[in-house]
């Protein structure tokens, strides 16, 4: 009886993953013998360009100081590290010999051309819904690229995770299929912005949460996620920008980096609006436009009047230009004018962050618009606090100095406990030195890394 | 001879010790100068050696030069021109830099002029005065002159006697007009010109002693800082000093019609002050500036005084093949790394002025005029500041100082521009545009060449007091000297606008243009940044369109030999034309000048990546070769060279001058980035062709131009496409090369 | 009363307390090492060591530093003699008009307090926040890698 069960049970077993293994089983698709970079339509490969952008391609498929799309840019994962690979047209070592086929496959379903199943740090969870047209495009853009010989970096994953398979049963319980069925065809900037957001633009990877298999709960979609250890903020009605985002702030926001009423992007953001900054002006605009429609009731009410109240009144905040200390503030507070984080505010920050009509000329918005001191969580504010805002190399951009090293983990904790209670009405946080600590843990393990 | 000279000798009053020091010894008198010929280099403007070199009773030698030292080596290769005449150790010399009341009127510091000028009256008169000793001691010793020869600090004869200096100079021995031709040494015997020879300014420097017009700290300095207008010609209407004259530690508040300051005990009391004051002022303001992405078409078109400054044959002539282009160089600033600063004080009716200017001397004159004081109430005396490159806000911050402590007396006043206010007020090099035409016959050989290039001017120094920007603000306003070109053969928004190649058919125009929508005026290499970048460009274009290869090509339309050897080492230490194919993306870049066509040869060839996806340069090996006539200091020489190497990558690379309808906007170093380390090249190696004997030729400009352009031949190389519009910034080249 | 620990001496400062340490070193202490570039930390000249690690001194008030050890350039050297990157420096003639460099040297004292030896491209990574006009960089670059060369071979001490 005993012998029945245990067969029986192996039985199922085997049955189970032999007819998983042959759902998982990707066969290989023939390799090109030779692909020649002039037969693509120039107009598709820069349409493709476009559409790279809006994909961000480059960020985790370019390691820093490396060349474009070789690889080696290390994506941090709960369960371990994954190194983005070398799409270069480089045969041996990149996707040379990748048919547009195995391309759209990869992009589809995560599985390489000798079918192999790629771990979901690369998000075609979001890709599978791309068109054939937009893939197609991306496609020819790629293979037009100079080919870059460089080995790739096999991921530092733990056990048992390192078997690929698991990816394959990932998917199984998790990745719904593309393409996407809504009208992203459809003349409609609304439309064409949904199918952006959710497919190439991958905006969910990061700002919808994950649970903890790794999957986006699509029941809390846009709800504000992670990214590189920053925290992606909220979309949708739990946005805690204190002014309604419209969508010509949004469309600022991500084509120039920039909205006079919301500020700088920052952390991994930045990178997002530079490359949205060469994506195409109208695909950027429809991501506005759906982004901004996230927010429901919020995004409904922003109109030139309640934009303007909203401003004066998160203006109101804000620090005077010289001479000491806010006056309206009480002593003995978090924000009182006797608070280390008021003294370090005034020494520190005044410089910059003040409402005067002086220097700098080139001011920062008034903090009291700032999403980051607004946030439910002080990660953000305290990855600016210590690293500060810098352009890419050689670009002009907003400079803001980091301050690791200047001010002490208590000074810190200080700084941010009076920001939030000076330039912002929502409730205290209690989390400070906990994240401070998680983030002074993270930057330690790069210990001659240029200091911001 | 000269005639019996009654008036009182500097070397007098230094012996005597007195606070006094009169400079009646720079005035020959009327009969001093021998009909003729001329002493060499500005000893010919002030022929009296005491002007020059002064040894008192104790032996100490001080020599003193109009010029100032910028961070250019110049007081240590002017010690170095003195102690080799004079055969004395180099520590033995005292330098007095530009002082209105103690050096020769050397007038500016610029232009590559230091060596040429100031370095070989030193050299010449140190020659002179070593002669004149030799002849003291053949009196005393009673010694043939033959007999005798200088050697550190005394002459000595071959008998084995010797006489020190201190003991020939009794009084005003040096009182002398110069020779036309001084007996120099023979250059074989040189022991510290051409040497290794360290700067003497940088121990200082380097472990904190006081060393530049920002550490001046006198008895009782108050500390000011200015509030400039929002934009040019703003006029302030209205303000209400009251609060700001309660805060904190103020002592005055100046306002002098649109000129505003504020002076106080501490420096941050000054900034917050003045912050404060900003708040306060009402400013009406009319500037209308250009639109910038229109300033070429913008600049053409703005009326403009047309010289053909060379003219030859037809140089329209076609040839087997023939190119058009226009290149363009926008708005560049100095961007000095410390904003500029100055230290005035004004008691009893006498002002005086530590300040970085490149122009004591006019500087002085400026500001009497400002002030309606007598010029001799004025004493301007250099002290270095932040390295400058041209006309920054040097005099401006003089003039602001003078005007505050004008209002104080008695209490020096220090003043310090903040860094906005140095990017939006500093007077620009400012932006060019040339066309080209040039035509190469089937043989390869350049048949016609015609060139027009449009320039603002490239001198606005003081100068009339409306050239001080604080004199175009003041309640009764000075308006700035009308613009002027300067001539050639240096020429300003010409300089190096004549080929330095032969052409049997040539034309070239200056365009001056008057009119200025920006402030601007001289940045290192005036012109010659813009022209050799064009004109080195263009070569490279008629090579290909030869060809050629850009190094044959050069030296198949130049005869100079010394142009020649440069060309020759700066490919024989690169490797030219060794590496056959490259990869992708990578290029090499050749380019050469003479700066002025008349001062320092510089050839420079590099190596460079450019990134297709990003349009990033990457600069890799870069080799230069310098021809400066006699080098006094090599290592004086490569660190200029180094430098203007790197500055030039930045220039050309990334930099241009942003602004909007009113006013400047790029207003710090983030929005007018420069270049910083992860972007220097790989190597830099400078090859300096000593020339022994031969005059010396300015050098702190000369790499400025080649620098641009083998970066634009190298970044054509790497890609195929010709860039003709500065900078090379990524954005630029990555819109030129295409996806 | 601010009391700052400043090359290893006590120093008590009357005065605002939120005044940035730059104005401190340079006025009340009569420091010229650290120099005033930009105020906005965006250059680097004002660079000084706060416990060890550079920092930008015209944007740090006095009152966070008390208990901290501050270095400027001064402080480097001992009995009158420069440090070894001094020296380095001197012996490069790593320096045009000078302005930048007491920065360039503080920063770099920073980066050799961390690592002894760093590579190439490690140096010009971590000299990035600072700026040099007159494009001295390629002997600052020689001068830390003489300076990285000399410590080893002279076992010095790291300077701290």
């Amino acid at each position: 009886m005993v012998w029945r069960i245990l067969i029986g049970v192996i039985v199922v077993i085997a049955v189970a993953f032999g007819t998983f293994y042959a759902w998982a089983w990707r066969g290989e698709i023939p390799p090109l013998q030779a692909h020649d970079a002039s037969s693509f339509d120039p107009s598709i490969v820069a349409r493709g360009a476009q559409l790279a952008a809006v994909a961000s391609c480059d960020v985790c498929h370019t390691k820093a100081g490396g060349k474009p799309y070789a690889g080696g840019y290390p994506v941090k994962t709960p369960f371990g590290t994954i190194y983005g690979p070398n799409v270069t047209p480089d045969r041996e070592t990149g996707i040379g010999t990748w048919s547009a086929v195995a391309f759209r496959r990869a992009m589809r379903e995560g599985v390489t051309r000798k079918g192999q199943h790629l771990y979901p740090a690369f998000p075609y969870d979001h890709f599978t819904y791309a068109t054939d047209s937009d893939i197609n495009a991306i496609y020819a853009f790629i293979m037009t690229r100079e080919p870059v010989r460089q080995a790739n970096r096999p991921p530092d994953i733990v056990f048992p995770l390192n078997i690929r398979l698991f990816a394959a049963g990932w998917k199984l319980l998790f990745l719904h299929r593309g393409p996407y069925r809504n009208e992203a065809d459809k003349d409609d900037s609304w439309a064409r912005g949904a199918y952006l957001t959710v497919s190439l633009g991958h905006c969910g990877a990061c700002h919808t949460p994950r649970n903890k298999f790794g999957v986006e709960e699509q029941n809390r979609a846009f709800d504000g996620g992670e990214g590189e250890g920053w925290r992606a903020p909220p979309l949708n009605e739990n946005s805690r920008a204190p002014v309604p985002w419209t969508a010509d702030a949004m469309f600022n926001y991500l084509r120039h980096g920039y909205d006079t009423v919301h500020g700088h992007t920052a952390g991994p953001m930045a990178n997002v609006a530079h490359n949205l900054s060469k994506a195409s002006e109208k695909d950027v605009r429809a991501i506005a436009t759906y982004v901004t429609s996230l927010s429901g009731a919020r995004a409904g009410a922003a109109n030139p009047e309640s934009i303007k109240t909203a401003v004066t009144a998160a203006s109101k905040l804000t620090a005077p230009a010289y001479g000491g200390t806010p006056a309206h503030q009480t002593t003995g507070s978090a924000a009182g004018k006797d608070s280390l984080g008021a003294k370090i505010f005034t020494g520190a920050c005044v410089t910059c962050h003040h409402s005067g009509g002086g220097l700098p000329v080139s001011r920062p918005i008034d903090l009291g618009l700032s999403t980051v001191i607004n946030e439910d969580d002080p990660t953000n504010l305290l990855h600016i606090i210590l690293t500060g805002i810098h352009p890419l190399p050689g670009r002009a951009g907003r400079i803001m100095p980091g301050f690791e090293g200047a001010l002490t983990d208590a000074q810190v904790v200080a700084l941010a406990d009076y920001l939030r209670t000076r330039f912002s009405h929502r409730p205290h946080w209690n989390t400070v030195a906990g994240a401070l600590a998680k983030i002074r843990h993270q930057r330690q393990t790069a210990a001659t890394e240029a200091p911001q | 001879m000269n005639a019996p000279d009654l008036r009182l000798s500097r070397r007098l009053v230094l012996a005597t010790g007195g606070a006094l020091v009169v400079s009646f010894a720079l005035f020959p008198n009327a009969f001093a100068q021998d009909a003729g010929a001329k002493p060499p280099g500005d000893l010919a403007k002030f022929p009296m050696l005491d002007s020059w070199i002064a040894i008192d009773a104790h032996g100490a030698i001080t020599v003193f030069t109009g010029k100032a030292e910028l961070g250019q080596g110049i007081k240590t290769a002017l010690i170095q021109c003195a102690a080799e005449e004079l055969d004395v150790d180099p520590s033995a010399i005292t330098l007095v830099t530009a002082d209105t009341e103690r050096t020769p009127n050397e007038k500016y510091t610029a232009g590559s002029h230091s060596m040429q000028d100031s370095g070989t009256a030193i050299l010449n008169a140190a020659a002179q005065v070593r002669a004149i000793l030799i002849d003291l001691a053949a009196k005393r010793l009673n010694i043939p002159v033959e007999q005798l020869h200088a050697k550190g600090g005394s002459i000595v004869a071959d008998d084995g006697r010797s006489v020190a200096y201190k003991d020939l100079i009794s009084g005003r021995e040096l009182h002398r007009t110069a020779q036309a031709k001084p007996s120099l040494k023979n250059p074989k015997d040189y022991r510290v010109v051409g040497k290794k020879f360290s700067r003497v300014d940088i121990p200082g420097k380097l472990t904190g002693k006081p060393s530049y017009v920002q550490d001046l700290r006198p008895e009782r300095m108050l500390h000011a800082r200015v509030v400039r207008p929002p934009s040019y010609g703003a006029k302030l209407t209205d303000i209400d000093i009251a609060a700001v004259e309660r805060l904190p530690g103020v002592v005055k508040v100046v306002r002098d019609g649109s000129f505003l300051a504020v002076a106080t005990q501490e420096e941050f009391q000054a900034i917050s002050a003045m912050n404060a004051l900003a708040d306060a002022a009402k400013w009406d303001e009319t500037a209308q500036l250009p639109k910038q992405a229109d300033i070429y078409a913008y600049l053409r078109k703005l009326p403009s005084q047309d010289t053909t400054i060379l003219e030859r044959g037809n140089a329209g002539e076609s040839g087997a093949r023939s190119i058009r282009a226009t290149y363009h160089r926008p708005y560049q600033m100095h961007g000095s790394i410390g904003p500029s600063c100055a230290v005035a004080k004004y008691e009893a009716n006498k002002l005086t002025v530590w300040t970085h200017s490149q122009g004591v001397y006019p500087l002085r004159d400026s500001l009497a005029k400002m002030l309606k004081m007598p010029t001799k109430q004025i004493h301007c005396i250099h002290v270095e500041g932040s390295g400058c490159y041209g006309h920054n806000a040097a005099d401006d911050v003089a003039a602001d100082a003078a005007l505050i402590a004008r209002a104080v007396p008695g209490r020096p006043v220090r003043v310090q521009w903040m860094r906005e206010q140095e990017h939006g007020w500093e007077p620009f090099g400012p932006a060019m545009l040339s066309d080209i035409y040039g035509a190469v016959d089937a043989g390869g050989k350049i048949v016609a060449w015609q060139y027009d290039v449009w320039s603002n001017t490239h001198s606005m120094r003081p100068g009339g007091p409306g050239n001080l920007l604080a004199g175009q603000y003041v309640a009764q306003p000075f308006t700035p000297d009308a613009p002027k070109p300067i001539p050639m053969p240096e020429g300003g928004g010409d300089r190096n606008a004549i080929p330095i190649y032969s052409a049997p058919n040539i034309r070239v125009i200056s365009h001056f243009i008057p009119q200025m929508p920006l402030r601007v005026s001289a940045l290192r290499g005036l012109g010659a940044y813009h022209n050799v970048f064009a004109v080195e460009s263009f070569m490279d274009e008629l090579a290909t369109a030869a060809k050629a290869d850009p190094v044959q090509f050069r030296l198949r339309h130049l005869d100079d030999p010394r142009a020649r050897d440069v060309i020759n080492k700066a490919a024989e230490e690169f490797g030219w034309g060794l590496k056959e194919k490259l990869a992708r993306g990578h290029g090499h870049g050749f380019a050469f000048a003479r700066y002025k066509n008349l001062a320092a040869y510089c050839a420079i060839a590099l190596e460079l990546t450019v990134e297709h996806e990003t349009g990033v340069i990457q600069l890799g090996r870069v080799v230069a070769a310098v021809d400066s006539g006699q080098a006094v200091n090599p290592d004086g020489i490569r660190n200029q060279i180094e430098g203007a190497i790197v500055q030039s990558a930045s220039w050309t690379m990334l930099e241009h001058v942003t602004f909007n309808a009113r006013d400047i906007t790029s207003r710090d170093w983030s929005s007018y980035p420069i270049l910083r380390f992860p972007a220097l090249p790989v190597s830099v190696d400078v090859h300096v062709i000593d020339r022994p004997g031969q005059p010396f030729l300015g050098t702190g400009e000369a790499g400025q131009g080649p620098m641009a352009a083998a970066i634009a031949n190298g970044v054509a190389h790497a890609t195929g496409v010709r860039i003709r519009a500065l900078p090379l910034s990524p954005a630029n080249v990555k819109a030129a090369i295409g996806i | 009363m601010t009391v700052l620990t400043v090359n290893g001496k006590e120093h008590s400062i009357n005065g605002d307390p939120n005044t940035p340490l730059l104005y401190v070193l340079r006025n009340d202490l009569k420091l010229n090492g650290a120099k005033f570039g930009c105020g906005l930390g965006q250059c680097g000249a004002c660079t000084v060591l706060v416990d060890h690690q550079p920092v930008y001194s015209c944007l740090l008030p006095i009152s966070v530093l008390e208990g901290r050890q501050i270095t400027t350039l001064e402080g480097l050297g001992k009995n009158g003699e420069p440090s070894p990157l001094q020296r380095a420096f001197i012996e490069e003639q790593a320096a045009q008009c000078g302005y930048c460099i007491p920065g360039m040297i503080m920063r770099a004292q920073g980066l050799l307090n961390r690592k002894a030896a760093p590579s190439d491209a490690e140096i010009r990574a971590y000299m990035q926040p600072n700026l040099c006009r007159c494009g001295t960089h390629m002997r600052i670059l020689r001068a830390i890698r003489r300076a990285v060369k000399d410590m080893r071979t002279a076992r010095a001490e790291p300077v701290r």
